[in-house]
């Protein structure tokens, strides 16, 4: 089996969100870089395909050199290869058709991607991927088995989950629940090692042009002071006569 | 040209977030100064969308669409588009809208923006406000594509009536084989979803253990709420991860968010943070949480959550 899992490289979830150039570009200043939560969990899925199943994984991002050390993580971890699509990654349709390629090329049974990354939130990459290239699609999906060709994948649905029977070739749009968070690893130095020596191709991106893009940014306008209260009368008054939600 | 809406139903009833997009919708054809259309699946009482302002509804009625598929209900929707002519094509941002959305734009070749919380702000060139950053920040988006599509965010626009009639007619789109099969679905029926609901209560590691959400559960009750809970109360298995709230987990956007015994780390804040207004009950008067409220209580859940519970009985037997 094929693994190919997709990286997103975005600001830690700890991040204090800026902007720069009169609000129209992300303030990299002072951010710490990571590999996707969403995607994090789907890596891990993918090392125990590898570990149980024999699966070869390979990770793939989109961007500039500036994204390398996450996918070096992404090597630490355990994933055999890397690709690097050198091309700004601007918006999902554009990420998708870049992707595309390299999974067409590729000819992977399994690409696994997030259900969203956390810093454009579009949510779309995936459903766009799986569209282009004819393969089956799994979105918000919390738990994974293959056997041979056939896929048994549970989705998170509004209020509960959903049990899907599919088959290869099949991507996911994967999130916490495929592994658990104490299942996620963080690379030793044996692994950190190895990630340096592992093969990590650059690759050009195909030529395209963004269907949309971002034109500036804003931050919420701050909110006033919290109104605290001592007794639960007082709440209830609030809420009913000055909130008008109860 | 013309605007297209999809209007989800469960059922066979039209869910909440159908007339908020079909009100926003109508808002967008009006400014364009076309008809708005209507797309349903498998639902009744499709006149209903005329008081929201849908001029027509494309009734489908199929019975291998009974069950969600993506790629099924993302081709009939796509043809609808087509048939209609439309050059904006407005989803809501359910998981089920959020799942077939990416596969539409594909097949309409058109550009697509997710989580908006605005009318466009301009139409030429379509200028669209949308939450990034996991409600962190705002961006205005530029789409280029002749077929826009649009994901509204939950409670962004709310419900408006207009007095028109729709007009409703049948289409029958041509559906392929699919590949994927729903084997089963587990959802408790008798509880308020966190995506549907209006008034959420949630809780923390305040409350020392799964043993004491009783009273969170009451409270839902009463309120006719959801429950939901922090981070680390779902890593340590208190509660299932369907509830947890926050950047990796759910987004909430109720008009009333109740936050019991939870700190208020940066990634939950987020996830809240469309929420309209937010109550926090902590002990801990320094608690992060006190700074995103509206209203806040600084004091034991132990003891003020029942006091809560009792007054609000009170209160909904008085007000019923």
């Amino acid at each position: 089996m094929k693994i190919l899992v997709c990286i997103s490289h975005v600001p830690d979830t700890t991040s204090k969100i800026n902007f720069a150039d009169n609000d129209t570009k992300f303030d990299t200043n002072g951010v710490n870089f990571v590999i996707n939560p969403n995607d994090e969990f789907g890596l891990t899925r993918a090392m125990w395909f590898k570990e149980k199943q024999g699966a070869s994984v390979h990770v793939v991002n989109v961007g500039g050199p500036e994204t390398e050390p996450t996918l070096r993580k992404a090597l630490a971890i355990g994933a055999d290869e890397a690709i690097r699509i050198d091309t700004p990654a601007t918006d999902g349709y554009s990420v998708a058709l870049q992707l595309a390629d390299v999974a067409q090329q590729g000819g992977y049974d399994l690409i696994i991607g997030g259900r969203e990354s956390i810093d454009y939130n579009g949510g779309m990459v995936p459903g766009m991927l799986a569209k282009m290239i004819g393969a089956n699609f799994v979105n918000t999906c919390i738990s994974l088995e293959i056997e041979g060709s056939s896929a048994t994948a549970i989705r998170e649905i509004d209020g509960g989950k959903e049990t899907l029977q599919t088959t290869l070739p099949l991507v996911i749009g994967g999130q916490k629940g495929l592994v658990e968070e104490s299942d996620l690893r963080i690379p030793n130095m044996r692994g950190i090692m190895q990630a340096r020596s592992k093969p990590l191709h650059v690759k050009q991106g195909v030529e395209q042009s963004p269907r949309s893009q971002a034109t500036t940014f804003e931050k919420p306008a701050p909110r006033g002071a919290v109104k605290l209260v001592d007794n639960v009368d007082q709440l209830i008054d609030l809420l009913h006569n000055e909130a008008k939600v109860i | 040209m013309s605007v297209l809406v999809y209007t989800e139903s469960e059922n066979g009833s039209f869910k909440k977030t159908a007339f908020e997009v079909v009100s926003y919708a109508k808002a967008i054809a009006t400014e364009l100064g076309t008809t708005l259309t209507a797309v349903s699946i498998n639902a009744s009482n499709t006149s209903q969308l005329g008081v929201y302002g849908a001029d027509k509804v494309l009734e489908i009625t199929n019975d291998s669409l009974a069950n969600f598929d993506s790629q099924a209900y993302a081709d009939a929707i796509s043809q609808a588009a087509t048939s209609q002519d439309a050059t904006v094509v407005v989803l809501s941002q359910t998981a089920n809208a959020k799942f077939m959305a990416p596969l539409v734009a594909v097949n309409l070749e058109a550009g697509y923006v997710s989580n908006v919380v605005a009318l466009p702000k301009s139409i030429t060139p379509f200028k669209i406000k949308h939450s990034v950053y996991t409600n962190k920040a705002f961006s205005l988006t530029q789409i280029n594509t002749p077929v826009k599509i649009i994901g509204l965010g939950k409670n962004a626009y709310g419900l408006h009536e207009t007095s028109a009639a729709a007009v409703s007619e049948a289409f029958s789109p041509t559906l392929q084989q699919s590949n994927t099969k729903v084997i089963s679905v587990d959802k408790a029926t008798d509880k308020v979803t966190i995506a549907d609901a209006e008034v959420v209560v949630s809780a923390g590691r305040g409350l020392k253990g799964p043993e004491n959400w009783g009273m969170i559960e009451e409270m839902a009750t009463i309120l006719g709420a959801a429950t939901a809970c922090s981070k680390p109360v779902s890593d340590m298995g208190w509660r299932s991860h369907g509830e947890h709230v926050g950047q990796t987990g759910k987004p909430v956007a109720a008009t009333l968010y109740i936050a019991i015994g939870i700190s208020g780390a940066i990634q939950h804040l987020a996830g809240i943070n469309s929420s309209k207004i937010k109550v926090v009950i902590n002990t801990d008067p320094e608690a992060p949480f006190f700074k995103a409220a509206d209203y806040g209580i600084v004091g034991d859940a132990f003891e003020i959550v029942p006091q809560l519970n009792e007054k609000l009985k009170a209160f909904k037997a008085q007000n019923a």
